[in-house]
Parts: structure tokens; C-alpha cells; sequence
């Protein structure tokens, strides 16, 4: 569904070219849970602000669905690690009913219903009036999650979401999001330098090496263990 | 009880206003000269007498009228000079340059050279105007934009909004916060030039604004009439600024949480 074939990322610093990633090839199937493994420094997050479609390769292709991806779109939405991504100015239903909107994806009226269910499943229920600054990081990220999903995406992009929270909402928050995926198999494309993260979220796991980043290995779930991917990522 | 009460900021405000009034009061009525300094009850008197006549009520409509043409105008240019900082990169060097140099110019130094290009009119007036609120406004409103941040800049491209949809739905909310303060700012520059011009001249079109009215009324050595108009442009700051934009505020960027 989603081909990387070869890509290499580059931007330019103050001045310097610095190359993020290096010739990086993967696939993702439909439902497919991937996520890509690095340190930080490895590029994986301008790797998927590319598949975002908000950095051109400069070497290689991105396609989804056999279409090159060109730049950014409403069929492939990001979730951020930031909190400031939901708009401050509006409460958590209206951040789901703008993104439906402002996508075209539905009228308004439906884009309301539409909200409402989403808020319901990521059980923020009692929040839907809120304003994002009232609610906690945990719930930030639920509202966001909800959001991306109302989109019905082909992809959703995570770059990670968990990684400002703390430990036991984290992990609280894996759990729901596996929960989520059991009950619509909506294909991930996860993003994160937690090996544990990685284990519970994947079904097949990129191991990237830093600076700059270059498949290491790609492996299946069932194939790896943390000990493993431990080697894989310190062992130069 | 009474620790109560005080713990209101509204209590504790009257208490130090009726204070202050009684003060003036005792003051004026030890110094006993009118033509200096009139007492506190006089100054009420002249100012419930010149709202009763219309005087008053005439004089600060006209410059209420004058400073809002000439906010608007200051307003649209402002849009337009940040519209092309934004688009482009000798936009922005434009801005940043002009502001740097005419910020520091206080208004009200440009009359004399107003009102030899548009004459004795309210041309001149409005052109000074729009030099107090262009400035504040359109680089408040430029850094507001710039400090939006990426993530929400990204969150807007990636649900596929248009150029305008981008500009009025993300970059224009995002940046609220500063386009008030610029807002705020640019009323408090006009309101001052404003009252500072009127001083200057005022006779222009027959009737004179507020600042006009205390200029007259000294040169007729009415003087609780001179205090009756200051405390007309305190009144009106005062309203504007707390009760419109307290309220705009309130409703925006505290609900929003987005108060800097």
C-alpha cells in the first residue's frame, strides 16, 4: 500500500546539508501496525514528515497507493508528539469538526455526529465542549487520536505520541490505541525510540541506525524480543 | 465579613477612588482658587452641565467619529503591509525597516507637516492617526504570525486547507494573542495623538472635538469645564479599554488559554 523505496532525506541546517536519512526502503500493508526503531537522530521523523508529504526526497519515491506522494493531504494525517497540535481556539469537538470541514470530507452537521462518536471511542465523553489548555497531556492526545481518526485516513501518521507523557499513561495509552485499531484496522505508521514501544505497538518493526538513518533490519513481531532489538540498535 | 469585601479588586478600587475624590475635594477647598485648581464637586457639576447642554456629549461624539476612520484606515493598511511581509521577503525586510524607523516617531510630530500636505482638515488629523496605529499593529500582528507554531502549521496543511483557508483559519487565530495586544496598543497611540492633536487645532470644520473642548474652554477661563473634559477622555479610555477589550479578551484568548 505505502512503498519507500530508496528515499534519502536531506535538509540544511545553518551550514551544513544534513542527511537524515540514506537510501531507507520499506513497505506497509493494509492494517498493518509498522513502526520505524532509531535513536533519536536517525531521522525518522523527517522520514515521515516525507511520507506527510511535507519534505521531498531527494533520491527515491514515495507512493501510497501507487500515487507519488506530492505533498501533504487528508489522506495521510499526522499525529503529533506536540500538545499544541489540537487548535487552542476551539473545544475538542470543534478541532474533530474543523479537520472534517476544512478537509471537505463532510458537511458540518454529519461532521458533528461524526465527532461526537470519535470523542465517545477515545472515552473523552464528558470533555467534547472542553478547550484543549483544560485538559491534561494524556487527554491532549486522545482528543488528537480521535481527530485523525474521524478523518478515515489511509494512513495514519504517529510520530510519538507518547513520548511527552508519563510512564503509566503511556502505557495506558498504548493499550486504548491497540484497542481502537482491534475495532477498525486502520493501517499505523508509528514512529519512536522506545524498544518496548515498539514491541507492543508493532506488527513489523524498521530498525534505523543514527546519522544518518539506514535500515538496519526490518522484522516481524514474532521474530524479535527487546534484547534483541537492544543489539540491533547499540551494537554499531 | 469585612475581609471579605476586601478581597474584591471592585471594592478595594471605589475605596481608593472616593479617597482620591475626597482628597481633591479637601485640597481645592484649602487652596480656595477656582481659576487654579477647582474643587471636586465644582469639576461634577460642570461635567453633568455640559452632558445636560450637549456640549460635551457633541465634542466627544465628533472625535469618537474621527478616531474611528482613523483606526479603520490604520487597520487596512496594516493588513495589507503584513499581508505582503508575509507573502514575501522584501515584504517582510519593508516592515521591519519602516517600523523600526517611524515607530520611534511619536505621532503628534508629524502634525505640522499633515497639515501642510492635507490642510486644516480632518486629512491631517487622520493621517496621524494612521501613523500611531499602522506601526503597532501591523508588527504585532507580523510577529504573531511568525511565532505560530510549526506543528500547527503543519496540523493546517495536512487537513488540506486552501491559501485563504490557511491564512483566516489557522494563522490568523494562532496569532490572536499579539494581533490583540497590536490592537490595544494602536488604540491607546490613537486615543493620546488624537486629544494631543485636537489641542493643536480643532476649529477646523466649525465643531471641535474633545480636545478642542478643554483647549476653549481654558482660553474662557472655565476651568471646571477644563476638568470635566479631561475626565471625559479618562472615561472613555477607560471604557473602551475595559469594557471592549476586556471582553473581546475575555472571550478569546483567556478561554482559549492562549493569554502571553
Amino acid at each position: 500500500m505505502l512503498a519507500v523505496q530508496g528515499v534519502t532525506l536531506q535538509y540544511r541546517s545553518d551550514r551544513h546539508l544534513v542527511t537524515a536519512t540514506d537510501r531507507v526502503s520499506f513497505h506497509v500493508g493494509e492494517s498493518e501496525r509498522f513502526v520505524v526503531l532509531g535513536p533519536s537522530g536517525c531521522g525518522k521523523s523527517t522520514l515521515l514528515k516525507a511520507v506527510g508529504g511535507f519534505i521531498r526526497p531527494v533520491e527515491g519515491s514515495i507512493t501510497l497507493d501507487g500515487a507519488r506522494v506530492r505533498g501533504p493531504g487528508p489522506d495521510r494525517v499526522f499525529v503529533f508528539q506536540e500538545f499544541d497540535q489540537l487548535l487552542p481556539w476551539k473545544t475538542v469537538k470543534e478541532n474533530i469538526v474543523f479537520a472534517l470541514t476544512a478537509s471537505g470530507k463532510l458537511p458540518r452537521r454529519k461532521a458533528e455526529e461524526c465527532a461526537m462518536q470519535k470523542i465517545a471511542k477515545v472515552k473523552l465523553g464528558e470533555f467534547a465542549e472542553s478547550y484543549p489548555h483544560t485538559l491534561s497531556g494524556g487527554m491532549k492526545q486522545r482528543a488528537a487520536i480521535a481527530r485523525a481518526l474521524a478523518m478515515e485516513p489511509r494512513i495514519l501518521l504517529m510520530d510519538e505520541p507518547f513520548a511527552a507523557l508519563d510512564a503509566l499513561t503511556r502505557k495506558q495509552m498504548q493499550e486504548e490505541l491497540l484497542q481502537l485499531w482491534q475495532e477498525s484496522r486502520f493501517t499505523v505508521l508509528f514512529v519512536t525510540h522506545s524498544i518496548s514501544e515498539a514491541i507492543r505497538i508493532g506488527t513489523r518493526i524498521l530498525v534505523l541506525s543514527a546519522h544518518p538513518g539506514q535500515v538496519k533490519a526490518e522484522l516481524k513481531r514474532d521474530d524479535c524480543d527487546e534484547s534483541k532489538l537492544q543489539e540491533l540498535l547499540f551494537d554499531a | 465579613m469585612l475581609n471579605r469585601l476586601w478581597n474584591l479588586g471592585a471594592v478595594r478600587k471605589t475605596v481608593l477612588l472616593v479617597s482620591l475624590a475626597a482628597l481633591w475635594e479637601a485640597y481645592a477647598r484649602w487652596l480656595n482658587n477656582p481659576l487654579l485648581f477647582p474643587t471636586f464637586v465644582d469639576t461634577v457639576k460642570a461635567f453633568f452641565s455640559a452632558v445636560a447642554s450637549g456640549e460635551l456629549p457633541k465634542a466627544a461624539t465628533y472625535t469618537i467619529q474621527l478616531l474611528i476612520k482613523g483606526y479603520i484606515a490604520g487597520l487596512a493598511i496594516a493588513a495589507l503591509l503584513t499581508a505582503f511581509a508575509s507573502a514575501t521577503r522584501i515584504g517582510a525586510d519593508l516592515l521591519e525597516t519602516l517600523t523600526s524607523m517611524f515607530n520611534p516617531l511619536p505621532s503628534i510630530a508629524l502634525l505640522p507637516l499633515a497639515l501642510i500636505w492635507f490642510g486644516l482638515g480632518n486629512g491631517a488629523i487622520i493621517f496621524v492617526l494612521i501613523h500611531a496605529v499602522l506601526w503597532a499593529v501591523a508588527l504585532n500582528t507580523y510577529s504573531g504570525f511568525r511565532a505560530v507554531s510549526p506543528t500547527l502549521r503543519m496540523v493546517g496543511q495536512n487537513y488540506g486547507l486552501s491559501k485563504t483557508g490557511y491564512v483566516t483559519r489557522i494563522l490568523i487565530p494562532g496569532a490572536f494573542p499579539s494581533i490583540l495586544t497590536g490592537l490595544k496598543v494602536g488604540w491607546a497611540f490613537a486615543w493620546r495623538t488624537l486629544i494631543a492633536a485636537e489641542l493643536v487645532f480643532g476649529v477646523s470644520s466649525g465643531s471641535g472635538g474633545l480636545g478642542w473642548y478643554i483647549f476653549e474652554q481654558k482660553n474662557q477661563l472655565l476651568i471646571p469645564n477644563v476638568f470635566a473634559g479631561l475626565l471625559t477622555v479618562i472615561l472613555f479610555g477607560l471604557l473602551i479599554e475595559n469594557l471592549i477589550f476586556r471582553t473581546i479578551e475575555n472571550r478569546t484568548v483567556r478561554r482559549w488559554g492562549m493569554q502571553v
